[in-house]
């Protein structure tokens, strides 16, 4: 019975590692042609580099703009993620607490919403918002808002449920007003969903391209996965350097992860269940 | 007017405005758009139906839409069996079982287009390097073929969201009551008797929400199929986001594309209802 619990065991870490190593390859892959020179890389593509060089690092955070790609990246990212907390957590105590036709209409209209795919309204999102002149960063962010409410308010909502009605009443009574209580008393409460809502929305965010390529794609104002797309097309067959910006790209998100793993793990599979 | 409803209007405002004037509005001046032959720039017409009836003759629609079925049925298989598998593995006690799972949720954490350039790079030079290597004929060039570039997107789309279906899977197995594998041990089950009996019923949950998400995310994929073979050859690997996004952008028949767009949510709509009300029923028979 012992021993074979231990084959058992020593299976599963055989196959894990096989494809512990499938998973990670692309990565591999990635990291090491980023050190090597052209010629190398068309000589040895699986191989160590040679000699850890930096040069295409060098000259791809020339043409990445780095500095001013993260930065909008990062503002972008933020602003909105802020935004749609604040705005979603309100929206689903309103909806959560008040038992009438409209919270119920409100709550199925946020529902119905996530039935609807981007590309089915993309096209005259487009011509809706260039014709207020809303096509700009400000613009991007309140689009960010509308899409990412539904779910964010279905999670709130989810949470306000395990939180006694009895608490406001009380709060009531002592004279708090709605915003107070809300503030002081609810949101407080509602911090491990704001985790989840946060990391689900910025993984979303950040990496999102087709909504930001239709509305602020114009240099300066491009985040990461726009300047990403520009240049790979400008460097097609001069893989040493796309492996590189693809590294840089790719690093920020790395750090997030490793630092934030238990949470993000926590937060998609909540939100995933609920 | 009490003072209870004005609060409640207050602070579900700035959601409903945004959902009402970036989901709905636009949603429903689509279907508007859907039946006028606007361009973009000129005064568009009412021309009736005829978007709807062409888009439905357009080969080049109705292929993607057939590409888009497939690709979806087949990755959406893969994705659920191997993520309901890494799940099983990774849940197991042993050494290295934590790290194997935040391997296998990495890819999830970038975004779609950068991993459809760095499996650019796999499928077109290091493939073509690990046949050279260990003479496997048939890997080089495979962004190339329509029957090779529709196989990459789909190795791609496993690679990345078998991680995050993983992730479901995970907590349901982790919601199972100990004590009732305790006392299949005690009746002498096998591990195989244990999977199929116990756990496989009660993880059906899970499969709702998986398929709904994978379903959701293969049918609407835009970005990696952008990065990976935008589209070629000969958009013979074009899928149905693109399809719409291209006649709309590149060719500027607002009106037509929209016809698709508004055909394209409906089928999505029809399947994912149906998907979520046949495993919700038998989440309950079983």
């Amino acid at each position: 019975m012992h021993a074979e619990k231990n084959t058992k065991k020593i299976w599963m870490i055989i196959v894990g590692c096989i494809l512990g190593v499938i998973w990670i390859s692309p990565f591999y892959l990635m990291l090491t042609n980023s050190f090597k020179t052209k010629k190398e890389l068309f000589s040895d593509t699986l191989g160590l580099p040679k000699h850890l060089n930096f040069d295409n690092y060098v000259n791809s955070a020339k043409d990445l703009n780095v500095v001013s790609t993260f930065m909008n990246s990062l503002v972008i990212t933020v602003v909105s993620v802020a935004i749609i907390i604040l705005f979603s957590s309100l929206a689903a105590y309103a909806i959560q607490r008040t038992k009438s036709k409209w919270s119920g209409f409100f709550y199925m209209l946020f529902v119905a919403a996530m039935l609807v795919p981007f590309q089915s309204v993309m096209i005259p999102l487009v011509s809706v918002f260039g014709r207020v002149n809303m096509l700009n960063r400000p613009g991007l962010v309140f689009m960010y808002l509308g899409f990412g409410a539904s779910m964010s308010v279905f999670l709130y909502n989810g949470a306000m449920k395990g939180i006694p009605q009895a608490l406001d009443e009380a709060a009531i009574i002592d004279g708090a007003s709605r915003w107070q209580i809300f503030t002081k008393v609810i949101f407080p409460m509602l911090q491990p969903t704001t985790v989840t809502v946060a990391l689900l929305n910025v993984m979303w965010i950040w990496n999102d391209y087709l909504l930001p390529s239709l509305v602020i794609n114009q240099p300066g104002s491009q985040t990461i996965p726009l300047t990403m797309f520009d240049f790979f097309g400008q460097f097609t067959k001069q893989w040493h350097l796309a492996m590189a910006g693809l590294t840089i790209a790719i690093i920020p998100v790395i750090i997030f992860y490793f630092v934030m793993q238990k949470q993000i793990i926590a937060g998609v599979s909540e939100g995933a269940v609920k | 007017m009490s003072k209870k409803k004005t609060w409640f209007y207050l602070f579900s405002a700035p959601v409903l405005i945004a959902l009402f004037l970036v989901v709905l509005l636009p949603f429903f001046y689509g279907i508007f758009y859907s039946f006028t032959n606007w361009d973009g720039v000129s005064q568009s017409a009412f021309v009736g139906i005829s978007n709807y009836i062409n888009a439905l003759k357009d080969p080049t629609y109705l292929a993607s839409l057939w590409f888009t079925i497939k690709f979806s049925v087949i990755a959406i298989v893969l994705i659920n069996v191997i993520g309901l598998g890494l799940a099983v593995l990774v849940t197991n006690k042993f050494k290295g079982a934590n790290i194997l799972r935040t391997i296998f949720f990495m890819p999830n954490l970038i975004g779609g287009l950068i991993l459809g350039f760095i499996w650019q790079f796999i499928f077109v030079e290091a493939f073509s390097a690990f046949g050279k290597l260990t003479g496997i004929p048939g890997l080089g060039s495979w962004l190339a073929t329509t029957n090779t570039g529709f196989w990459a997107l789909v190795i791609v789309m496993v690679w990345q969201y078998s991680g995050y279906i993983m992730v479901i899977y995970i907590s349901y197995l982790q919601g199972i009551d100990q004590s009732l594998l305790e006392a299949a041990d005690l009746d002498g089950a096998s591990a195989t008797q244990k999977f199929w009996q116990i756990k496989f019923p009660l993880i059906m949950p899970g499969f709702t929400v998986s398929l709904f998400m994978t379903l959701s995310n293969c049918f609407k994929l835009y970005d990696q199929n952008l990065s990976l073979t935008a589209g070629g050859p000969y958009n013979s690997t074009q899928m149905v986001a693109m399809n719409i996004y291209n006649t709309a952008f590149s060719m500027n028949k607002m009106g037509f594309a929209q016809a698709k767009a508004v055909i394209f949510f409906v089928f999505v709509a029809i399947i994912s209802l149906t998907q979520v009300y046949l495993t919700s029923r038998k989440e309950i028979e079983a």
